[in-house]
């Protein structure tokens, strides 16, 4: 075994170092996602369900990226979904904006939040982590369930709708469901452009490096904690616009967005599609509504089927549906 | 010129109760390379951790190129020209050989943009490369650095801290765990990084020290036995009878 004598293959051109760091695959992952959740309208046994696997699939794409990426595990992230959803409501049915300024006012609002939580959860490690933000975020729920003349408190937000989304020139029907579908895709697609730059940027490196060994990024120069508030701040608007884009898409925000139970579905979603994978969040979000489409009609208790499922995932497939796809595909 | 790139003045660490180091005092010349030695508890690797800026120390200073080190963050000290690696193998684990590099060198040029495309720094990707070719590992660039075999990995762990071209580098253990072989290879690998840097590293390996250093420390109870040449801590007869005489099966 040698150390420093070069015995083995000719030293590779920085050319073909970059085609080990980044396959082929990550240049078309965006366009190619995309492409899938176009088709699934079509494929799936319900517009309903469709719409839902983009909303709960971007708010685990949004999750993935702190938990997936910088490696670590928020029971927390309903608050961002929920902020997100409440503050575009109440933007909208008590203010009286545009669906385009209520979406601004949504992230907004979540990225604030994120901000807070993020640096007081960032402090902490490991499990008191996962505790402090699990405890923020039952802050928010129970602050929203008492400032019921702003939130409806237990009953949810109602009382707002977005019927057009108006632009310079035309605008759209948002009740018609294709449309409404589309629209949102259009907005996902967005946001995965975005996530995908931030994944292969110099912070994308950071992020990574952290996760697998924080120690170490330190030593090599990396600010881990500004590092983590960065990746806690963006995953958290993320999940704020998956929030707005449920609310305009329910024209009501119910109390439970809020709830932990919440953030144990964005966490469940994640891991059974693949945590650190890229698309992975959305086979997650798929597997977990189609599970509760089927399950649900068979009997009310298809939460304990899941959960038996969810289990089996934990024990034989810790890299879930899409990153256990994806190992076998690079023959590992 | 000769000026001490480091110098500690009357360091001491506490933990609680526990007196780890008491008032060390030592100078480091530009281009040595200091070997720290001592029994197992001497206080090797808190001296260390100081000296990387993973610990502050309880009393004292910590001068770097005279520049006080009390108030940088660790996270700057590589920055300075200060880099160390690990005596248990502190790499990343599921990145590839080469990014594990790679992202150390990107530290010096880009660390919170979300935006641009890394691959557009091609000369931090060269770097990289060259630096792996350096400890004789570009032939696994691509594998994940956990497949490693334990002497590549401990190969990677030094060219991670090496990516940084420190002025100071600092070696824990650097042939942990290693063969006769790799330990001749490591040794090789020293002196030619010692020809443009300064080293200190600590060492149980007492024939590869005397051979390699230009100077040895010797940590006991956490105080500075000694300090001088190889023959000097050999012809000690304190140091004998505390280190070298515990057991002779020391190399």
């Amino acid at each position: 075994m040698s150390v420093v004598r070069n015995v083995e293959l000719a030293p590779p051109s920085s050319r073909r170092g970059l085609a080990v760091l980044f396959p082929g695959a990550n240049r078309w992952r965006v366009p190619l996602s995309v492409l899938t959740l176009c088709i699934l309208p079509w494929v799936l046994p319900s517009q309903a369900l469709a719409v839902n696997v983009l909303i709960y699939g971007l708010l685990a794409v949004g999750y993935n990226l702190l938990f997936g990426y910088t490696g670590l595990l928020s029971f927390g992230h309903a608050a961002f979904f929920g902020a997100g959803a409440y503050a575009t409501g109440i933007a909208i049915g008590t203010f009286g904006v545009n669906w385009f300024v209520a979406m601004v006012v949504g992230l907004a609002v979540a990225g604030f939040l994120a901000t807070i939580m993020g640096m007081l959860a960032i402090r902490t490690r490991g499990i008191y982590f996962s505790m402090v933000t699990l405890a923020l975020s039952q802050l928010v729920y129970y602050t929203a369930l008492q400032a019921s003349s702003w939130t409806g408190g237990e009953n949810g937000l109602r009382g707002f709708t977005v019927s057009t989304l108006s632009f310079p020139g035309f605008s759209l029907n948002f009740l018609d469901p294709l449309v409404k579908y589309y629209a949102i895709t259009i907005v996902v697609a967005l946001a995965l452009w975005f996530v995908s730059r931030a994944l292969n940027s110099p912070f994308g490196a950071v992020i990574e490096a952290i996760r697998e060994n924080e120690t170490r990024a330190r030593a090599c120069g990396y600010n881990v904690e500004r590092t983590k508030l960065l990746s806690f701040v963006l995953s958290g608007i993320l999940c704020g616009l998956a929030g707005t884009l449920s609310a305009m898409h329910l024209s009501i925000v119910p109390l439970d967005s809020l709830h932990y139970q919440t953030s144990g579905l964005i966490v469940m979603m994640t891991l059974l599609g693949g945590a650190g994978s890229f698309f992975g969040p959305f086979i997650g979000a798929l597997a977990f509504l189609l599970m509760e489409d089927i399950f649900s009609l068979w009997t009310t208790n298809w939460q304990l089927i899941v959960g038996v499922i969810f289990i089996l995932f934990v024990l034989y497939l810790p890299k879930g549906i899409w990153g256990t796809l994806i190992s076998w595909g690079k023959g590992r | 010129m000769n000026e001490p790139i480091m110098s500690v003045a009357n360091v001491g660490k506490q933990f609680g109760g526990l007196i780890a180091l008491r008032g060390i005092t030592a100078d480091f010349k530009e281009g040595q390379i200091t070997a720290i030695i001592g029994p197992n508890g001497a206080g090797k690797s808190t001296f260390f951790n100081i000296l990387s800026g993973a610990l502050k120390p309880s009393s004292g200073t910590l001068k770097f190129r005279g520049a006080d080190m009390a108030g940088v963050p660790q996270h700057d000290y590589v920055h300075r020209g200060i880099a160390r690696s690990y005596q248990i193998t502190n790499i990343f684990p599921n990145l590839a050989v080469l990014e594990n590099v790679r992202v150390a060198a990107q530290a010096f040029r880009s660390r919170m943009n979300i935006w641009t495309n890394r691959g557009v720094y091609e000369d931090i990707e060269d770097k990289a490369s060259a630096t792996l070719a350096a400890v004789g590992l570009s032939g696994r660039a691509g594998t994940l650095a956990k497949f490693l075999a334990h002497g590549q990995q401990r190969a990677l762990e030094i060219a991670i801290a090496l990516v940084a071209d420190p002025a100071l580098l600092l070696l824990d253990e650097p042939t942990a765990g290693m063969g006769p072989e790799e330990t001749r290879e490591m040794v090789a690998l020293i002196e030619k990084l010692a020809a443009d840097r300064t080293i200190l590293l600590v060492e149980h390996k007492m024939k590869m020290i005397l051979g390699l250093s230009d100077r040895v420390l010797v940590l006991h109870h956490g105080e500075l036995l000694a300090d001088g040449t190889p023959e000097e801590i050999r012809a000690n007869g304190e140091v004998r009878r505390v280190y070298l005489g515990q057991n002779d099966g020391y190399a």
